[in-house]
């Protein structure tokens, strides 16, 4: 197999190819400039080649997204970096109050081309505030779509699709996916194989062949692929449990229907996140197949997310709280007894 | 005295437009809240000619003296505060959520300070001679965005104009009480100039702001300029809990009385032909039909 490029590369590439395609284009953050190129490098090289557009800000993400709200009402594309996703509750009033509402609640349809990324979640042994994965905290708001990194999908296509949807995005990134490769051509493993579920290459989804043969769905955001990976591996090797992963890329709005005929064949739908418990992403997701697929599931809607704990510092502490390829393998097997 | 007769109707027009509103929220004609500007709407009027249409304006939510001295059309707000046809946002924004060409204003405050930043950014960037001026008050000293914000601009050097309505009183609670130090002070902390108006003469302010204003357009200078006003009537709809002799101070220093006093004849007249048109503005808005809001399933996420 073919060795492709990391998934920080592929994000990468993508910033490069918008600022060369498109001269309106800001990008803000916090020691985003080379030679650092950002905490995680995702910013690399952009302030060398397009210095000017580039703004290395103090530390202040409220203000940062209120700049780049103000950029993006006078008709320029901004992204924002928020170091840590944790920060991101920082900026909260920026993106609930002012830039997700200003898209509607002048009375006609504002555009605000702004994307704010976060590099998301644990098993670094950051520690409680280093660590979250706070995308529960903005499921829900009007005009505000989140979107979450994925080994299957494009970084150029995702960041083209937020700004022609003229609305301010969140790009969740899992720290562990960055140094991940991206998949190609329909070949995940040995053993798996991908396609998308949909034209629009929102959903993708991982089988061992046929996309039609499953006991079980499983639905991740793409931080969770590696995890629910080795989960479906074992499942199968050990248990002759089938499972189908489906990843999509716009984690909300969540629009179901595409994959209800899948959903429904299988009869068992597991939803994974790194979140932890309470309010969770899954949760919406869960009440969303329930209520269009009540009578024709086999089991509930299995929700699988980090304990109701912050997250520890210590390797052995943080790996019990947060969701790992073990939390899913036994949270579907039970899926199956009884 | 000296006072042009286009500035002496606006300044009527807009204090019988918030008398008006006050009126219909007694009578219950009026939904939600809102909050006027009487005794401040020297400030925009006199801002007026120092501001030009490429500018952006940041307004918060005792705006409605920003917006007509900006537009110095009635209806439209009016509509919008009464939910009515031909409403600037149709109703949906309402007293403290409008948007108008280069005007905005919403209602959580210091919000828009970044957000002017980044306007101005994109103003000296696009190699614009207009400026970003936001309007806030003393209570918004509070806000940390607004320091956020004021560190970016001067680090930056871009455009911003922070026009700071000080109008001593928070709400209910008294400048002396929520704000240490000075807003002076606090301007010179980042390095950036500051002006303090104390007098509510038109000609005055102009002529000591208009320099100062041209040097925010032509070096990307931020200004903050800090109005000592007063507000003489209640927050928002009869809460003034402060003390009558308090609020008679602030009346003694209205421009209203001082005008009535020394032109009599002239604003008696003008008086009198503002309240009639404010009059008529509020019984045609009212009698239209409810405004409509077409464009909120255009939202992908609908």
């Amino acid at each position: 197999m073919p060795v492709t490029e990391r998934v920080v590369e592929n994000l990468n590439h993508a910033l490069h190819g918008l600022f060369e395609r498109d001269g309106s284009v800001y990008l803000l953050g916090e020691d985003i400039k080379d030679p650092y190129g950002g905490a995680f490098k995702v910013t690399r090289g952009l302030s060398e080649r397009y210095g000017d557009r580039v703004l290395a800000t103090p530390l202040s993400e409220g203000g940062i997204v209120g700049v780049a709200a103000g950029l993006a009402l006078t008709g320029d594309k901004a992204i924002v970096e928020i170091m840590f996703g944790d920060f991101i509750a920082l900026a909260f009033d920026q993106i609930l109050n002012f830039a997700s509402k200003s898209v509607s609640m002048y009375g006609r349809r504002v555009p605000l081309r702004l994307v704010v990324r976060c590099p998301t979640g644990g098993n670094r042994g950051y520690g409680p505030t280093h660590s979250q994965s706070p995308q529960k905290h903005f499921v829900g708001i009007p005009g505000l779509s989140l979107y979450e990194l994925s080994p299957f999908h494009e970084n150029d296509a995702v960041l083209e699709r937020m700004f022609r949807s003229a609305e301010p995005c969140v790009l969740f990134e899992d720290k562990v996916l960055y140094t991940r490769r991206m998949y190609r051509d329909g070949v995940v493993d040995d053993l798996f194989r991908f396609d998308y579920a949909d034209p629009d290459r929102e959903f993708a989804r991982v089988h061992i062949g046929d996309p039609d043969d499953a006991d079980v769905v499983l639905i991740a955001p793409g931080g969770l692929v590696d995890r629910a990976l080795a989960a479906m591996r074992g499942l199968l090797l050990d248990q002759e449990i089938t499972c189908q992963l489906v990843v999509p890329s716009r984690l909300y709005p969540f629009d179901p229907d595409p994959l209800l005929p899948m959903l429904a064949a299988a009869g068992r739908v597991c939803v994974i996140e790194e979140s932890t418990a309470g309010g969770t992403w899954g949760s919406e997701i869960a009440q969303a197949v329930h209520s269009r697929l009540w009578g024709k599931l086999a089991a509930p809607v299995r929700l699988v997310h980090s304990a109701d704990s912050v997250i520890p510092s210590a390797a052995h502490l943080e790996r019990d709280v947060l969701v790992q390829s073990d939390t899913i393998y036994h949270a579907v097997q039970e899926m199956f007894v009884g | 005295m000296k006072l042009d007769n286009a500035d002496l109707e606006l300044l009527l027009l807009i204090r019988h437009f918030e008398r008006a509103l006050l009126e219909l929220f007694e009578a219950g004609q009026l939904n939600g809240t809102t909050h006027t500007c009487l005794g401040q709407e020297y400030i925009p009027v006199a801002l007026r000619t120092l501001l030009a249409e490429e500018d952006y304006v940041f307004s918060n939510h005792r705006g409605h003296g920003h917006y007509l001295a900006r537009f110095g059309e009635p209806h439209g707000l009016l509509a919008e505060i009464m939910g009515r046809e031909g409403a600037v946002c149709h109703g949906v924004g309402g007293s403290q959520h409008i948007l108008r060409d280069r005007y905005l204003s919403t209602g959580v405050q210091g919000e828009s300070m970044p957000v002017a930043v980044g306007a101005a950014l994109h103003l000296k960037r696009t190699g614009s001679t207009g400026l970003a001026a936001v309007f806030v008050g003393d209570g918004t000293w509070g806000e940390g965005s607004v320091y956020e914000a004021l560190n970016m601009a001067a680090l930056w050097q871009v455009p911003l104009l922070v026009l700071v309505e000080n109008n001593g009183i928070a709400q209910s609670t008294p400048t002396t009480t929520q704000l240490a130090g000075s807003i002076a002070d606090r301007a010179a902390a980042f390095g950036v100039r500051h002006h303090l108006v104390r007098f509510q003469d038109l000609d005055e302010i102009r002529t000591v702001l208009g320099p100062s204003i041209a040097r925010v357009r032509e070096a990307g200078e931020p200004l903050v300029v800090e109005f000592l006003t007063s507000r003489v009537g209640p927050h928002s709809k009869g809460d003034d809990t402060r003390p009558a002799e308090e609020v008679e101070r602030a009346a003694a220093r209205d421009w209203y009385r001082r005008y009535a006093a020394a032109i009599p004849d002239r604003f008696g007249a003008c008086d009198k032909r503002q309240r009639e048109l404010v009059e008529q503005i509020v019984h045609e808005v009212a009698s239209r039909p409810l405004s409509t809001w077409d464009e909120r399933c255009l939202s992908p996420n609908a």
